[in-house]
């Protein structure tokens, strides 16, 4: 139930428990009709790596891993998560072994400000998991809805295929 | 051991690969508010009447703020003016019921939570009385007036050599407005102290500067306002003046004696600072040989009505080549908008264009080679002030640039390449940037486990100024990289200039450079009083964490227990040094470039790209040169993609988003290969070392127009390069 015309809440909003998996953990949570799956990470699980760069699924930097696939979690509805088994840049490690993607940007300095690279790094995870891209115009294409101001994209690619191609 | 010139990774890198690096609007506390800015749907006028009933009818709407019930500040311009002010008179939010353009803001609603800000901001109905407004810069140019900030005087006469010359050109230019962008929004966290004090987490490229902003506009001590910018996701200059969240932020805090958080949408990143349009014109006047008889270069920006933005746009075309007869121009248009900001390059980045470009207008009027119309051209002193360069290795960038690239194989013909459908166009240019250098200070501290700690005010705006500060201060003190950790991002630390200009590691990096200098000189004098050795010893030297003459080494961290304290500390204050006052210094670069535009559909790939680089000394090369690939794609979103667009019956942006405000994406970037070329510079500072932010994007836009050019055998010059231009 949304506000009435004149603004007062007609009656308290009904929330709705889901169960996920979040990094690994289950979890119970309730959430609100409206509330995005990027606003439930940032705002009330105080997991604010998943990144609001624009808000409207334009800028790539709040990508994270749902049951393995790349969604923008500010076009996800957190109610839309019951059940889903969620990854975001706070889970991809394995406690102090960094994903090898992770490593690979790092080595690669394939990020400036950092503020696109969790977005990044799980979109990039999620384009090795769908197995689409095979040589440098394939990852160019499908790493082109995360947006980098900085202008990494070079480091980027060399960051992803140096973990596609499974090189150390 | 030596850390400057190694590849080290980014310090930081793990903390940002990991989700765990907190930008300004990330820091959250119990009770948190949150506010939502209403901004203004009209660009010149009255607010009659703010309407905030509905929103404030909303459980857990907490206030409403604006003109008429915010909190005291501060009524004359001085205190709104910040470090980075442009003369007038700054813009003071939510100061009285005037709109001064469109989406200023005009509420701020806060709320127990984003949401519910941001849905009550929706119901907040403002009622106008608008008046005439001019946006247009094209239609206005007739009332332009000559900017505060005058270009060099004429020397030589222009005039009589132009029109005399064997070639003589009269070339226009245009750039759109563009918006910075960074990748996160504008946001300030004020947590409000039990004492009252504020502690503010702001998306800033000078702390410091945020800080006396705060203190003077709303009249408090110092010591009540400390701000903090750990991590800054981007700004390229958005940061260099407090945006106005800041101050909505902390009206919101002081007033509800709470901690608020303020963060600006996308949209939103559109209604403060932006690079201005400009309007340009280059006359040119050559000798059949080549050499520049005379060069006169026109520039009209626009500004807003209670601010004359300034910038160097002109300046770099009397210094970049010889010319003996050259009149620069530099006038400004105020029209019903924001003040402009420096962005990226400021000003080198707009008047570069146009230079470049015409000189590629005049090789080809010549039929000589751009490359060597640019050596024929070779300024061996800066004109503008008469004054010899501190070093200058362009003329390595032309030709190593030129070497990597394989210029020698272009045939000079437009349209005379192909690969299929594809016209293929080759093109470059040159770029220049000041070297300069600012007062700043650094704090050195070593502990009884040899552990150095070095602060400064200053930010790393993804720079890398964590980890080049980390090599100086490693390299200056003998400790290993390890076991130095640098801090900054916050307003108590020795003083540092706003990070821009390319002036950091030349500022910042001799503070810290100097300071830890001086605390291995309390090092030593600590040895020489513990050690007999060290007390005759003539030649000593800091290594590995270590003091060592001849066969004899003491660990730092000995020397600081034998000092008897717990640590030792040194603060320094550094200023410019008096070498560099006889000479001109100056970063310098050479584009080339390779376009393919499609025969028939008029798209536009850059496919690949050469930048030489002359700017000193590098620090870390790995991070340098990530410098130079941003400084290339902003060039390339330059000449391609950026533009933000005015409807000028309603007097605002269009396109304010990242859908429909296009900067380069992935795809659109092709090879970039970045040259460093060897310059030697003991005049520049004691680092050698002139700074990488700017000059990787001067030069490369029009780079692109000229390679554009040599694959159509068209001449746009009509920022951005679009491909209804093309075909």
């Amino acid at each position: 139930m949304s506000a009435t015309p004149n603004g007062a809440a007609a009656q308290p909003f009904v929330s709705h428990s889901i169960r996920l998996s979040l990094n690994g953990q289950d979890r119970q949570l309730d959430v609100l009709p409206w509330t995005t799956l990027l606003d439930l990470l940032r705002e009330q699980l105080d997991l604010v790596g998943s990144k609001k760069g624009c808000d409207h699924g334009q800028c790539g930097a709040c990508t994270v891993l749902r049951d393995g696939k790349r969604i923008n979690a500010c076009l996800t509805l957190a109610v839309m998560c019951d059940g889903a088994e969620l990854t975001t840049i706070e889970g991809l490690a394995d406690g102090d072994q960094l994903h090898p993607m992770q490593q690979a940007f790092i080595k690669h300095d394939a990020f400036q400000c950092g503020y696109c690279t969790p977005g990044q790094i799980c979109s990039a995870v999620g384009l090795a998991n769908e197995g689409r891209a095979h040589d440098t115009a394939q990852i160019q294409e499908l790493m082109s809805g995360n947006l980098c101001r900085c202008g990494a994209y070079s480091n980027i690619r060399a960051a992803i295929e140096e973990v596609l191609e499974g090189k150390p | 051991m030596t850390a400057i010139g190694k590849p080290l990774d980014r310090v930081d890198g793990l903390l940002k690969v990991t989700g765990q690096a907190r930008y300004a609007g990330e820091f959250p506390e119990e009770r948190l508010l949150h506010g939502s800015v209403v901004s203004s749907t009209v660009a010149k006028g009255r607010v009659l009447r703010i309407d905030a009933s509905r929103a404030l009818a909303l459980p857990g709407v907490v206030a409403v703020i604006d003109h008429l019930n915010r909190p005291r500040i501060a009524s004359y311009d001085d205190a709104f003016q910040d470090d980075d002010a442009a003369d007038g008179s700054p813009f003071r939010p939510l100061y009285n019921d005037r709109v001064l353009y469109s989406g200023q803001p005009l509420a701020l609603v806060i709320a127990d939570n984003l949401e519910l800000a941001r849905h009550a901001g929706s119901l907040v109905e403002i009622e106008y009385a608008t008046e005439a407004f001019e946006t247009d810069l094209l239609a206005m140019q007739e009332q332009a007036y000559a900017s505060p900030q005058t270009p060099p005087k004429p020397r030589g006469n222009f005039q009589a050599e132009w029109s005399g010359a064997a070639v003589s050109l009269d070339l226009h230019y245009s750039t759109p407005v563009e918006h910075h962008n960074p990748m996160e929004p504008h946001a300030s966290t004020v947590l409000y102290q039990p004492d009252g004090t504020l502690h503010i987490h702001d998306k800033t490229q000078g702390p410091q500067n945020c800080q006396a902003y705060v203190q003077k506009v709303f009249g408090l001590d110092k010591s009540q306002v400390r701000i903090f910018a750990a991590f800054v996701g981007g700004a390229f200059g958005s940061g260099l003046r407090p945006q106005y969240q800041l101050p909505l932020a902390v009206m919101a805090s002081l007033a509800l004696k709470r901690s608020v958080r303020v963060t600006l949408t996308r949209q939103q990143m559109f209604t403060f600072g932006y690079r201005p349009r400009t309007l340009q014109r280059l006359q040119m006047g050559a000798a059949a040989d080549g050499r520049l008889l005379a060069l006169g270069h026109t520039a009209i920006g626009q500004t807003s009505r209670f601010e004359d933005f300034s910038e160097h746009v002109v300046e770099w075309s009397g210094m970049l080549y010889h010319c003996d007869n050259v009149q620069l121009t530099y006038n400004l248009v105020p029209l019903d908008v924001f003040t402009p900001l420096d962005m990226r390059a400021p000003g080198a980045a707009l008047g570069v264009i146009g230079l470049e470009c015409a000189m590629d207008e005049l090789a080809c009027a010549l039929g000589i080679d751009p490359v060597q119309l640019r050596l024929i051209n070779y300024a061996e002193r800066n004109q503008n002030e008469d004054k010899p360069w501190s070093s200058k290795a362009l003329r390595e960038c032309y030709s190593e640039g030129a070497e990597r690239f394989g210029w020698s194989q272009r045939n000079p013909e437009p349209r005379s390449m192909r690969d299929g459908r594809q016209l293929i166009g080759w093109g470059m240019a040159g770029g220049v940037w000041e070297a300069m250098q600012m007062k700043a200070s650094a704090k050195a501290r070593i502990d009884g486990q040899g552990k150095l700690t070095v602060s400064s005010a200053t930010t790393d705006i993804g720079t890398g100024t964590y980890t080049v500060m980390t090599q100086i201060a490693a390299q200056a003190s003998g400790v290993a990289v390890e076991d130095v950790v640098f801090v900054l991002g916050d307003s108590s630390l020795p003083t540092a200039p706003l990070q821009g200009g390319s002036f950091t590691v030349s500022s910042v990096g001799t503070a810290v450079q100097q300071a830890c200098e001086a605390l291995t000189g309390k090092l030593l004098a600590i040895a020489r009083q513990t050690y007999p050795v060290f007390t005759q010893a003539e030649s000593v030297r800091f290594e590995d964490g270590q003091l060592h003459t001849g066969d004899v080494s003491v660990s730092l961290a000995q020397l600081v227990k034998d000092s008897g304290e717990d640590a030792l500390e040194v603060q320094v204050d550094s200023e410019p040094g008096k070498k560099r006052e006889g000479y001109s210094t100056a970063t310098h670069s050479a584009v080339f470039v390779e376009v393919q535009v499609d025969e028939d559909l008029g798209t536009i790939k850059v496919s690949r790209v050469v930048s030489a680089i002359a700017a000193g000394r590098v620090v870390n090369p790995k991070m340098a040169r990530s410098q130079i690939l941003g400084g290339v794609v902003w060039g390339i979103g330059m000449a391609l993609h950026e533009e933000t667009q005015t409807d000028h019956q309603l007097g605002r942006f269009m396109n304010h988003s990242l859908a429909e405000y296009h900067i380069p994406v992935n795809a659109d970037i092709g090879e970039i290969d970045v040259v460093f070329v060897e310059e030697h510079d003991e005049i520049v500072n004691a680092l050698g070392s002139k700074g990488v932010g700017e000059i990787g994007i001067v030069g490369v836009a029009a780079a692109v127009a000229n390679a554009i050019y040599h694959a159509t055998g068209k001449r746009v010059r009509e920022f951005p390069i679009t491909l209804d231009k093309v075909l």
